[in-house]
């Protein structure tokens, strides 16, 4: 009878609980599937030693040119704790303003807090277009 | 006026005729308060008490204007600074109260701590004033976000980001959190219902419990005064004791009057999900110390990423203070506790110079201008329901939220 009444007492607390826990968890929501993105300025709008912060989908992305002309685009989400980045033209360099971590124009963590590199983007040029694209 | 004053007396009467709260009287008489040199710290309780009624009713009063929503909150609470008759008193108290709570919390719980005032039997008692400065501390992280202004928003992406670093539990924890992987609408509702219902509820039920635990075990002496023979003088809680709390709760209203009238709260920019962070980014000045010691620490610490490091550390200062009555076993002993107080004294030292380098490190900036417009998107995309907060969509300009 004990046994009943205490599997009958789990079973309720489960049965009241379990909707509840599901219930603060959110959807899986249909992610952003952006994998390419032609940015809304020309390469001849980014000049050499200086970046941008541009969308990509449903995030921050940043492209910086560097002082031999070359575009690269990395995601603007910081490494440490999801800060978004900016381009410094004083330093030269991606700096993340939250907690003073920065990152050279390839992307790599060179100072501050940051643990790993920027995420990198795959640049392409098409005339003046610059198009950008996930690696896969 | 005597018709008045009868009709009064017969009205309180019928009330306790079913009530019984006349039974009350005499017990709050008997109640006396221990008179001696460290007397002065017993009236932070009721101070506190007294800003969370305050908190409670202008908080109650900006929800008749406050739209919890991305497109709305920015909004609507510059409507209610700009248009709305006083709503910048009502908001700027509301901001000036939380901070003084705070503050009032914080120097309560070191007070009781450097008086010893956890041994036993009040164990508990400790336990849930540390549950009530937690849950003031959330009141004000979720409060944080609520203008969706640009600080806020990303104070609360750092401060989300922050649980996110423990292994395991991290991730569930903060996608709970944010209501998703980012920081959206989704978020600022979840941070709504926790700052308006969920938090208020479980801090009524702690303060209860608090207080009860207060009444039944009295004022804690402070051994120092106890090895002298204890409180020589006592005087009653009703009604010497509460006048003079009400003294104290008097000049609370008048600092945050005055700070609301010379110093008004402000609302800074909308947030902009696609805008840099903006330099000199700061979380309020209770969390300052956090966010310093987590900019001061290296990447990797023996191997170990630094935040995580850091994030473990707090944690264990955390349960170190809800612990602290069991771990002082020598003041639990009736013996001196030197060691315990020195760690008081260190922290609390550790803190103010954290937080002070917080506010005085110079910090470079530079003119960002706003997010670039819109990328012309070369492959399909899907933009989740929960991102309409977005200035500029990627499929119909026309909802954008100005």
């Amino acid at each position: 009878m004990d046994w009943v009444l205490g599997s009958s007492l789990v079973g309720f607390v489960v049965a009241v609980f379990y909707p509840v826990v599901r219930y603060i968890f959110p959807p899986a929501s249909a992610e952003s599937v952006v994998n390419t993105v032609t940015l809304p300025f020309p390469v001849s709008e980014l000049p050499s030693g200086s970046g941008r912060i541009f969308r990509f989908g449903d995030r921050p992305g940043i492209a910086v040119r560097t002082a031999s002309g070359e575009v690269r685009a990395f995601s603007a989400r910081c490494t440490h704790l999801d800060c978004t980045v900016q381009f410094r033209d004083d330093l030269g360099l991606i700096w993340c303003a939250c907690h003073n971590g920065q990152f050279d124009l390839s992307g790599r963590n060179i100072a501050g807090p940051p643990p790993r590199p920027l995420d990198a983007y795959d640049v392409r040029l098409r005339g003046d277009q610059i198009i950008v694209t996930r690696p896969s | 006026m005597s018709r008045l004053r009868a009709l009064a007396r017969s009205v309180v009467q019928w009330l306790d005729d079913r009530i019984g709260f006349s039974a009350l009287i005499p017990i709050a008489r008997k109640k006396r308060i221990p008179v001696h040199r460290h007397s002065f710290w017993y009236y932070l309780g009721g101070m506190l008490v007294f800003l969370f009624m305050l908190q409670v009713a202008t908080g109650v009063l900006l929800l008749f204007y406050y739209r919890p929503s991305a497109e709305g909150a920015f909004e609507s609470i510059q409507f209610l600074m700009a248009e709305v008759q006083f709503g910048w008193l009502i908001r700027s108290i509301h901001s000036w109260g939380a901070n003084l709570m705070i503050f009032v919390a914080f120097v309560h719980m070191f007070s009781v701590m450097l008086l010893k005032a956890y041994r036993a039997p009040r164990e508990l008692t400790w336990i849930s004033g540390v549950g009530l400065l937690l849950v003031a501390m959330g009141l004000g992280f979720t409060g944080y976000l609520l203008p969706w202004n640009e600080l806020a928003f990303f104070a609360t992406r750092v401060g989300t980001e922050i649980p996110g670093v423990l292994p395991w539990v991290g991730e569930p924890f903060r996608t709970v959190l944010r209501g998703g992987e980012e920081v959206t609408g989704a978020t600022l509702t979840r941070f709504y219902a926790l700052h308006v219902s969920v938090l208020p509820g479980i801090a009524f039920m702690l303060m209860a419990l608090h207080v009860l635990l207060v009444q039944k075990h009295g004022m804690s002496v402070p051994p120092g005064v106890e090895k002298r023979g204890g409180a020589r003088l006592t005087v009653p809680f009703l009604p010497n004791f509460l006048l003079r709390d009400f003294i104290g709760w008097l000049c609370a209203l008048v600092i945050l009057a005055a700070m609301a009238a010379f110093f008004p709260a402000h609302l800074g920019e909308k947030a902009d999900p696609f805008a840099p962070a903006p330099a000199g980014i700061k979380p309020e000045w209770y969390f300052m110390f956090m966010f310093q010691t987590l900019k001061y620490l290296p990447p990797e610490i023996l191997g170990i990423e630094g935040e995580l490091v850091g994030v473990a550390g707090f944690g264990l200062l955390g349960l170190v203070l809800l612990l602290v009555p069991f771990l002082d076993r020598p003041r639990a002993n009736g013996e001196h506790s030197p060691w315990w107080t020195w760690g008081v004294y260190g922290t609390l030292i550790y803190v103010l110079v954290l937080t002070y380098l917080g506010y005085t490190e110079e910090v470079p900036t530079t003119d960002v201008g706003p997010a670039e417009e819109t990328a012309e998107e070369v492959t399909s995309l899907e933009l989740a329901p929960d991102w309409d907060f977005l200035p500029l969509t990627l499929e119909d300009p026309s909802t954008s939220d100005g």
